[in-house]
């Protein structure tokens, strides 16, 4: 079997940037609002949760839609981003960047809201008797303590986002080069005769690119508790 | 005035409302679980904010509703080791124990690191991990982690609760060690009338989230009443002596006290240490003569300062032999047959078994 396509690469490279971005952007509103999730008492939590959750039991299709809506250029809030800013996500890379934050936002904050449950709140009240300030104890004691949650998200984020299909699809369409990320050039090549070797050769490289990034989060998970539990 | 606390606090179905004050090197609370101990010190440290409170450590004012000062508690300066030793997994041991400098001005750092380690005997577990250290480690570890934060105060919460005997006999002696030459005053959150007996200056006795009793050690060691069923068979007088001689022939030390001289099994420590001995008052007989033919090697003369007051069959005669103070618990009926009443000379025999060694605790040079 020959190697890609020079189309081909571009897809596995836009792939790969895409699902870098979107784990990388959701990984802070993601610790945020685990821990509002796990430890806020306030009105409105059990909506929010509800909220965070839906793109997980929600057809990837509508989650499509509603940023089709919402963010597109004329949506309210994509209108609003154009002007302000000159953040444009319709059609662009960064829209398929932003959807497949979106569907794998409820994985990320599950994991993190997981290793927070387990941290045991009297190290932080030991911390702070020992003169240490909460954004302190939060940095040196909270964050090391559930950084194993926060790689278990971040690679649960990626590998969602290299599988991403409905949504991006439905959201930026497949444009070659700039949204066509490698489910959907599987799905172009699947469309036209002829197209069953490029299929196969994408879904290889999806395949380790996938084992390559479970590999690495257990890796570093391992080295990770070993460091915080040994 | 070291420290002065008044707290009232509702927590649930539980009220507590104490208040005391004490100047001690080591001032102990006692009282049984739910008595409101673990309650008192987390409002001195911060980590519960009572309803109305009045907190003065060291003459600052850490809380008082009354005027809404409630000083945070990472700027309270108050030490803690906790029952569980609460060590941070995720740091090596001396990280641990420099935990608290990364928090504190250059300016106000006084305890030495050196000094605390060798003084809590733990330079040989400086790389390890929390996890592998045995319990005793663990809670040495905590003491210094609380002692290099340079705190005014230091609070511990039963640390040595999770322990067993033998662990428990190998930290006593640090404990000694930093009430007399560690310079921080403490707090000792305990249970266990035998360790309050070798370790406290000054004692509060709490029952049902209410002061009972406070004073010197000495003082409320004395008197069985303030001390529900199982601590009441621990309490007694607490008297200083010295090893004066050690008797080889039959495996006997003597120690001299101001009341006499008092034969035990054979101890370790040289000749003139100074030791606190506990005198149980269930393990005293009263004779109003000099025994004879009698198997204990014991016997104290004396007089009887004060009866307290009676509490079911049982009494309390409080005696002053030679100076020091001596605690017998009798029933009501000897003290009428006898016709015990003040000012009465009379011998306390004790059974030797009353020396039980974990009451026998190395004195500072300012107790009781």
């Amino acid at each position: 079997m020959e190697g890609l396509s020079p189309e081909e690469w571009t897809a596995v490279r836009l792939s790969l940037k895409v699902a870098s971005v979107a784990m990388a952007a959701s990984l802070i509103p993601g610790i945020a609002i685990a821990f509002l999730l796990e430890r806020g008492r306030f009105w409105g939590r059990q909506a929010l949760d509800v909220l965070v959750h839906l793109p997980l039991v929600l057809p990837p299709v509508v989650v499509g839609w509603f940023l089709l809506i919402g963010f597109g250029r004329r949506g309210p809030v994509g209108a609003f981003l154009a002007e302000q800013f000159g953040i444009v996500f319709s059609f662009r890379w960064t829209g398929a960047a932003l959807a497949c934050a979106i569907m794998g936002f409820p994985l990320l904050v599950r994991a993190i809201r997981l290793s927070i449950a387990a941290v045991d709140r009297k190290l932080e009240d030991a911390a702070s008797t020992l003169g240490a300030h909460p954004v302190w104890v939060f940095g040196v004691v909270t964050l090391p303590l559930i950084l194993p949650g926060i790689i278990a998200g971040m690679v649960l984020s990626f590998a969602k986002a290299m599988g991403e299909f409905g949504a991006t699809i439905t959201f930026v369409s497949s444009i070659p080069g700039e949204t066509q990320t490698i489910p959907s050039a599987i799905y172009a090549y699947t469309q036209v005769p002829g197209g069953e070797g490029g299929a196969m050769r994408l879904t290889l490289v999806s395949i380790v690119i996938s084992i390559a990034a479970l590999w690495l989060s257990e890796w570093l998970a391992r080295r990770v508790r070993r460091r915080v539990h040994a | 005035m070291i420290l002065d606390v008044s707290i009232e606090h509702e927590q649930g179905a539980f009220a507590l409302q104490a208040s005391f004050q004490s100047n001690g090197k080591l001032t102990a609370l006692f009282g049984p679980s739910g008595s409101g101990k673990t309650t008192i010190v987390n409002a001195v440290s911060g980590l519960v904010q009572p309803d109305h409170a009045r907190i003065v450590v060291q003459d600052r004012v850490l809380v008082d509703t009354t005027k809404n000062i409630v000083v945070p508690k990472h700027r309270r300066r108050i030490g803690y080791v906790f029952q569980e030793g609460r060590l941070f997994p995720h740091l090596n041991v001396r990280h641990n124990l420099l935990f608290g400098r990364w928090f504190t001005q250059k300016g106000e750092r006084t305890a030495s690191f050196d000094h605390v380690v060798d003084l809590l005997g733990i330079g040989h577990l400086l790389d390890r991990r929390p996890s592998t250290l045995s319990g005793g480690e663990k809670q040495r570890v905590a003491i210094g982690r609380a002692l290099l934060a340079d705190p005014q105060l230091l609070l511990m919460d039963e640390p040595l609760a999770s322990l067993d005997e033998a662990r428990k006999a190998e930290i006593y002696p640090y404990l000694e060690r930093l009430r007399d030459e560690g310079g921080i005053p403490i707090v000792l959150v305990s249970h266990s009338v035998a360790e309050i007996a070798r370790l406290a200056t000054s004692v509060v006795v709490l029952s049902e989230g209410r002061v009972i009793a406070s004073g010197s050690a000495a003082e409320v060691l004395r008197h069985t009443s303030f001390f529900a069923l199982e601590g009441r068979a621990e309490v007694g007088a607490l008297i200083e002596a010295q090893v004066s001689r050690h008797d080889e022939a039959y495996d006997l030390t003597v120690l001299q006290a101001r009341a006499g001289t008092l034969s035990i099994p054979r101890l370790p420590h040289p000749i003139g240490t100074s030791l606190r001995v506990r005198l149980r008052a269930r393990d005293i007989i009263l004779s109003l003569k000099a025994p004879e033919g009698l198997s204990a090697l014991n016997v104290l003369p004396g007089f009887i300062s004060s009866i307290d007051e009676a509490e079911g069959s049982s009494v309390d005669v409080q005696l002053d032999c030679g100076g020091d103070p001596v605690v017998a618990r009798v029933t009501r009926k000897s003290v009428e047959e006898l016709g015990l009443k003040p000012g009465l000379a009379v011998h306390a025999i004790i059974k030797s078994i009353a020396f039980d060694p974990e009451a026998l605790g190395v004195t500072g040079r300012e107790n009781m």
